[in-house]
């Protein structure tokens, strides 16, 4: 979990084209080029408002949209006559759904003719706790087998265990093809060229754009979930292992070659086993993205704790949402420390002395002979079977303790502080929101278009402008220009927000090891806990507005700006800190004139990495007010005569990705070059 | 201490059940169909005995609202306990759920709202599902003011009177326009036309979900601050804050058929159940009691709020039920 | 010296362009007498190689020696083909290099050469002994053989005591001695050594010269020798092959460089060396003249000037330079101190 923000981060910083070395004029100014082009736009926003702005109506659709409907119908009626679908989908869904229920039967569901799964808690504990021994360390695996113990306390084993599964079968898909994906693409630039902006893409969109067609295609059940997170969870093992492969050492493969080497010996004796702990790394990124998908996947009835989460927000029930969103911030805690244990296995096996090697085979023998035990009595005896639960409680153990506390905070602060936060929603709208909103949804559309083309040029570079206007074009196509620009408004003011306390926080951190460690674990759990169980406080407390949206999307992106800040303030090199504190710097120079001028690179990468979140957040917000693109996407999901114009809101979405991605990532490009120069 | 099943035996099964899944991979060769690859149809268990076998699995959609999971608590318990089937319940939206018929994932939605669009594509025109009759309970769907408003503003009441008003309910999201909020995108509303038409001075925000409308009405009636939006009942939210309906002009047939002239109140609906084509011809005995199952908008309400309020599971909500109305559940149980 | 035996390596007219239509450059007389800049804004091609020819004979020692960039990387990488060359011909005892296949190809690297990398390239997951093994295990040898013979060679660089280490836990010039060692495991007819030493310190980088030159006397392989290093290239080579842009300036023993510098490139770059530990006698002899008194001390023609310098001043006569009985000139205090003084002032 410390590193999950790489699984979007690792992505290679976009080929900077160097800036060409005469810079065009604005280079010099861009600055007052920018203030210049706002100005311009805002005059013409007065002169033209309200003309032009390409509204559609909430409820109406567009003969796309209507076109997409068809498609859909076509698609449903030809689920067992195309051989699309006959040969390739109804395949992948039949593997991939033997394999998912295998892994449940023997966990989580009953089969196998049992009324319990195979293994019941006792034995999945072991199991657990054994492999978490062997694969990691004694500390990991006390932590994964008191968390799991914990499921049961909290009443959730059942759906711990399902979620669990699922994770577990999508992981192993999303490595069955990402692992050899990712190899090949660090041994050929071409297909890592071809590769790179798919894997952006598939980043980039947001889940529940795809989880509707998924089911279109697999059906309802463990393929389509599967599937869904493999989307999600794929991309950073593909990036991960490519970059791995590419970071082993040209001299260590050109000396394998030169001793006579086939290409195979090179990738197995020594590319991979070279670039193993970078590929665990890896796998690490994509266990966390597959939990967080597997939670999100169950809006298509994937089983686990994801239920639990929605089923309680059905009845507005915080606390039982709270308690199963503390079950899958424990797990990723675990699957998080366990892999992170698995990849420094190999520095501790060195450090082991010799007795202790020797003495290892022994221990482990004895550890999987106990494990054995357990299992045999898990699948034996009811009791270690089913976890047990206190008569009268509904949610076991501590479940329901776990539940009123979170209940009793959260009716405390939406009790006390709901004047406060009224307040703050009205000025924030008026002042920030509307006005930003005015601009982009009342000016005619190309005005619009115009200023964002000249803005990427000046911002970034031709490639950038280009990208932008492409991107705005599939916009206007989508029917949804004036939704579009109702949401790049929320977006673009949830990302200064975001970039605020990312700055504002990072650099406490990044100077402060006391502050970090406080903080970061805090971060991390923000970072997994699913965004349904704070959507109620929050409407709670800001009413169903586009400001509350906003402010859960700061939520969800803030921890990964924060951390990358402060670990670009930890990174300016300690010499240069000390040169400039002999030279009689103040804290407040120290910060503004070196630690956030050195990390600008982090910035920007804070900053791209803050709006990629905040954009996956968009159909959040559509769920608790926020409207727009967001709306129409949950409208697709949910009503069938909408389902082509959620359908064109997600590639919407996907563009304003796409747009503001390379934007960024070319402005960091241009920092970067004018770093080296 | 309990011993479960036996080991042998499972053991056989587990690895028949490899097999199985391998053998299926590569039959799958030949062209893998939906619905016939899954064991999910209702059709009789071959070579079984008894009435397990007679029933057979029964797969039923869980639409995402307390009242529906009422209805299949104690639909699921009895088809259980009663007839010995294999209940699998899908938690799916309705749009999904009416996808299901098709590809005999779902075999029946006990608590359908209108939905003529969808009747007539799937029963109609793909003919894979069929009406199972009607749930014995109306549906009402309209414009709800929190509590206190209506007694502070009687006449608030009416429609008419509503612009009167217009200003209290503005806030950042309405400009100078009265708030008013439409709840979860499911549900097809008519509240934007019907604002325009009846000349009031009110902007539809959307919540985006039926938890943020409830929320919101729930926060305003604590706060006593003004609230207005799209509603219904039957619904658990209203046993805990009692929104007032708000009088709109009459429904008559057909008043809504052009949403672009609309001028009147929801329909009322009767709630009916849809079945599968499957299902319906499987003889399965658990067919002949969901077409039985009838029952009232209190009973319902009872086993909501033992859900919803008292946090039972669902399942010992309905037995709960089951227990207390032997007579009603004996009813559904005899020819 | 060579030519009296037939070449383990000989290298015709070899090329190697980086770049697009790279095979265009050295068949096109136009281009290919193109300097550097020219060839890059005419072609964008880069010319690494450029017409290089010389042969090694078996046993020798044979430095390439240059600047970065000057191309002596890649040419060492086109004798093993770890470079494809672009033109040219390349002769391995007898065979046609170019002309071998991949299968043929990766059979000469398990069995007759081997490469000592500048960055060693050993493999971090392995231990010591595993890395020396490495050639070995990909020919197919079984563990407990290979295991043996990586010990012996382990024990031969000095390695004992350190088979089970991991690389990273060496100095660089232990680590240095596993590329060493991993090197000498197939027992190669020919090793290649891509400025083996430039990244360690200078006292462990005599060390290791020194290692060199004990190995070079104990097995006597062939070493092709890359160096950006001039006294390193003196002291180990056998010949001396500078280059520079690509180009072979000139080829010769260390006293051809130092006495007959070929251009002023390899005059400037020879400049700084103690010539009198380099030129031996026959290189600063000149005729007798007529006054010279002809019975001083006798020395032979390949005496370092440093070893004559104490004979000369100490004789009040030129002593002379003699072969086979034939008198081939004279040296005196003049030529001496001429050698000597150049130094002085050079440093």
């Amino acid at each position: 979990m410390a590193v999950l923000e790489a699984a979007k981060t690792t992505r290679p910083p976009a080929a900077p084209p160097a800036a060409p070395a005469t810079g065009p004029v604005w280079a010099a100014h861009r600055g007052a080029v920018v203030a210049g082009v706002v100005a311009v736009w805002v005059v013409l926003w007065a002169l033209l408002r309200n003309r032009f702005t390409l509204t559609l109506d909430t409820a109406s659709t567009t003969d796309l949209h209507l076109r997409i409907n068809d498609i859909r119908d076509s698609i449903d009626a030809g689920r067992n006559s195309n051989p699309l679908f006959l040969y390739v989908f109804n395949e992948i869904r039949l593997v991939i759904d033997a394999l998912t229920n295998t892994i449940s039967g023997l966990i989580a569901q009953p089969a196998f003719g049992r009324p319990v799964p195979l293994l019941g808690w006792l034995g999945v504990v072991a199991v657990v706790m054994f492999v978490a021994w062997a694969l990691g360390n004694g500390r990991v695996s006390l932590l994964a087998g008191a968390v799991f113990v914990f499921f049961g306390l909290q009443g959730l084993w059942t759906q711990a265990m399902d979620t669990l599964a699922l994770t577990l079968a999508a992981v192993l898909v999303s490595l069955l093809i990402g692992i050899p994906l990712g190899v090949w693409a660090g041994l050929s630039d071409r297909v890592n060229r071809v590769l790179t902006p798919v894997l952006d893409f598939m980043q980039t969109m947001p889940t529940f754009v795809y989880l509707a067609p998924l089911t279109l295609f697999f059906l309802i059940g463990p393929a389509s979930a599967v599937i869904a997170t493999l989307i999600y969870a794929a991309p950073p093992a593909i990036r991960i292992t490519a970059h791995g492969i590419r970071s082993v050492a040209p001299a260590t493969v050109e000396a394998s070659v030169a001793l006579g080497s086939t290409p195979r010996q090179t990738l197995f004796g020594v590319l991979i086993p070279v670039a193993r702990r970078t590929i665990v790394l890896g796998i690490n990124q994509t266990i966390m993205a597959a939990l967080s998908m597997v939670t999100i996947a169950a809006l298509i009835d994937a089983p686990g704790l994801g239920q639990n989460v929605l089923k309680a927000l059905q009845t507005l029930d915080v606390g039982t949402a709270f308690n199963a969103g503390l079950s899958i911030v424990l797990m990723a805690i675990v699957l998080d420390r366990v892999t992170t244990a698995m990849s420094e296995r190999v520095e501790v096996a060195r450090l082991m002395t010799p007795q202790a090697i020797a003495r290892r085979p022994y221990l482990l023998g004895a550890g999987a002979f106990t494990t054995l035990v357990c299992v045999y009595l898990s699948y034996t005896f009811a009791n270690y079977a089913v976890f047990p639960k206190p008569e009268g409680s509904s949610l076991g153990y501590v479940g329901d303790d776990v539940a009123r506390v979170a209940d009793s905070v959260t009716t405390w602060t939406q009790s006390n502080l709901t004047f406060l936060t009224q307040s703050w929603k009205d000025v924030s709208t008026a002042w920030i929101l509307d006005p930003v909103e005015h601009l982009l949804v009342e000016s005619p559309w190309f005005v619009v278009f115009a200023v964002a083309v000249v803005l990427s040029m000046v911002i970034g570079n031709v490639r950038a402008a280009v990208t932008t206007a492409v991107c705005l074009a599939v916009v206007i196509g989508t029917g949804l220009w004036s939704d579009t620009m109702t949401t790049l408004a929320a977006v673009l003011v949830a990302t200064v927000l975001t970039v605020l306390i990312g700055v504002l926080v990072g650099v406490w951190m990044g100077r402060s090891r006391g502050a970090d460690r406080a903080i970061r674990p805090v971060l991390d759990a923000a970072q997994v806990l699913p965004s349904f169980v704070y959507l109620i406080p929050f409407v709670a407390l800001f009413g169903a507005t586009r400001f509350t949206a906003i402010v859960a999307a700061v939520v969800y992106s803030a921890p990964i700006a924060i951390k990358l800040v402060a670990d670009g303030i930890r990174n300016v090199s300690a010499t240069t800190v000390e040169a400039a504190l002999s030279a009689g710097t103040s804290t407040l120079q120290m910060i503004r004139k070196v630690q956030l001028p050195m990390a600008r690179e982090a910035l920007v990468l804070a900053t791209n990495q803050g709006l990629i979140y905040v954009l996956s957040m968009v159909v959040v917000g559509g769920l608790i007010g926020a409207g727009a693109l967001g709306y129409d996407v949950v409208a697709g999901f949910r009503q069938s005569t909408y389902f082509g114009k959620g359908l064109a809101a997600g590639l919407a979405i996907v563009m304003l990705g796409v747009m503001l991605d390379r934007v960024t990532q070319a402005a960091s490009g241009r920092t970067g070059g004018a770093k080296k120069r | 201490m309990t011993r479960i099943g036996s080991p042998r035996g499972a053991r056989r099964t587990a690895r028949v059940a490899l097999v199985a899944t391998f053998a299926l991979a590569l039959a799958a060769c030949g062209g893998a169909k939906v619905g016939e690859d899954t064991t999910s149809s209702a059709a009789p268990a071959p070579g079984g005995s008894g009435t397990a076998a007679a029933c057979g699995t029964v797969n039923i959609a869980i639409n995402p609202w307390v009242g529906y999971e009422a209805d299949a608590a104690v639909v699921a318990e009895l088809l259980q306990s009663k007839l010995g089937c294999t209940v699998v319940k899908k938690n799916l939206d309705e749009q999904v759920s009416w996808q299901g018929f098709g590809t005999g994932e779902v075999d029946v939605i006990l608590e359908n709202w209108g939905h003529e669009d969808l009747k007539k594509k799937y029963i109609e025109e793909q003919k894979v599902a069929v009406e199972v009759g009607p749930t014995g309970r109306e549906g009402k769907i309209g414009w709800f003011v929190v509590p206190w408003m209506a007694e502070k503003y009687p006449d608030i009441t009416d429609s008419a009177n509503l612009n009167k008003y217009a200003d209290l309910f503005k806030t950042s999201e309405s400009g100078d326009k009265g708030q008013f909020l439409d709840g979860d995108p499911g549900f097809v509303t008519i509240d934007g036309p019907l604002i325009k038409n009846l000349g009031l001075n009110f902007k539809v925000i959307y919540a985006g979900s039926e938890a943020a409308l409830i929320t919101s009405f729930r926060q305003a009636e604590k706060d006593k601050k003004p609230a207005i939006g799209y509603f219904y009942s039957p619904q658990w939210f209203l046993s805990e804050v009692p929104l007032v309906n708000v009088k709109l002009p009459p429904y008559t047939p057909g008043c809504d058929a052009d949403p672009k002239t609309v001028k009147c109140d929801y329909p009322v609906y009767n709630l009916d159940k849809i079945a599968s084509a499957k299902f319906a011809t499987s003889g399965s005995p658990g067919y002949d009691f969901v077409k039985k199952f009838q029952w009232t908008n209190d009973d319902q309400n009872v086993v909501a709020k033992y859900i919803a309020v008292d946090k039972m599971s669902p399942e010992d909500a309905a037995k709960k039920w089951i227990a207390d109305n032997q007579a009603k559940v004996d009813a559904w149980f005899t020819s | 010296m060579p030519g009296d035996l037939s070449p383990v390596i000989s290298v015709r007219d070899l090329w190697k362009v980086f770049g697009p239509k790279a095979e265009a450059v050295p068949k096109s007389e136009e281009l290919s007498a193109l300097g550097r800049r020219e060839l890059m804004d005419r072609t964008g091609c880069t010319a690494a190689v450029r017409d290089v020819s010389f042969d090694i004979a078996p046993g020798e020692v044979f430095v390439v020696m240059g600047l970065s960039g000057s191309g002596k990387s890649t040419l060492v990488r086109c004798l093993n083909r770890l470079i494809e060359p672009t033109s040219g011909t390349l002769t391995f005892e007898g065979e046609d290099l170019l002309a071998a296949d991949a299968a043929r190809l990766r059979e000469l690297r398990r069995l007759k050469f081997s490469m000592v990398f500048q960055h060693f390239g050993l493999l971090p997951h392995r231990r010591v002994v595993e890395n020396v093994a490495y050639g070995l295990e990909i020919r197919g040898m079984g563990k407990t053989e290979r295991t043996k013979k990586a010990m012996e060679v382990i024990e031969l660089v000095g390695l004992l005591g350190y088979e089970k280490s991991y690389p990273d836990q060496l100095s660089g010039g232990m680590q240095q001695r596993v590329g060493l060692a991993r090197a000498l495991a197939g027992d190669p007819d020919v090793l290649f050594f891509d400025e083996p030493f430039s990244a360690l310190d200078p006292l462990i980088r005599r060390d290791m010269q020194n290692e060199v030159i004990r190995l070079h006397h104990e097995v006597g392989k062939t070493m092709v020798f890359i160096t950006h290093d001039l006294s390193e290239a003196l002291k180990l080579g056998d010949r001396i092959l500078i280059m520079r842009d690509g180009k072979m300036i000139q080829t010769g023993t260390g006293d051809e460089l130092v006495g007959a510098p070929a251009d002023d490139y390899v005059r400037d770059f020879v400049s700084d060396v103690n010539r009198s530990h380099v030129l031996t006698l026959r290189w600063i002899m000149r005729p007798p003249r007529p006054d010279d008194p002809l019975d001083g001390p006798v020395l032979s023609r390949d005496v370092l000037v440093h070893e004559a310098t104490r004979v000369v001043l100490d004789s009040d006569k030129p002593i002379r330079v003699m072969e086979n009985g034939e008198l081939l000139g004279v040296v005196g205090n003049e030529e001496i101190l001429g050698v000597i003084a150049a130094v002085t002032e050079g440093s």
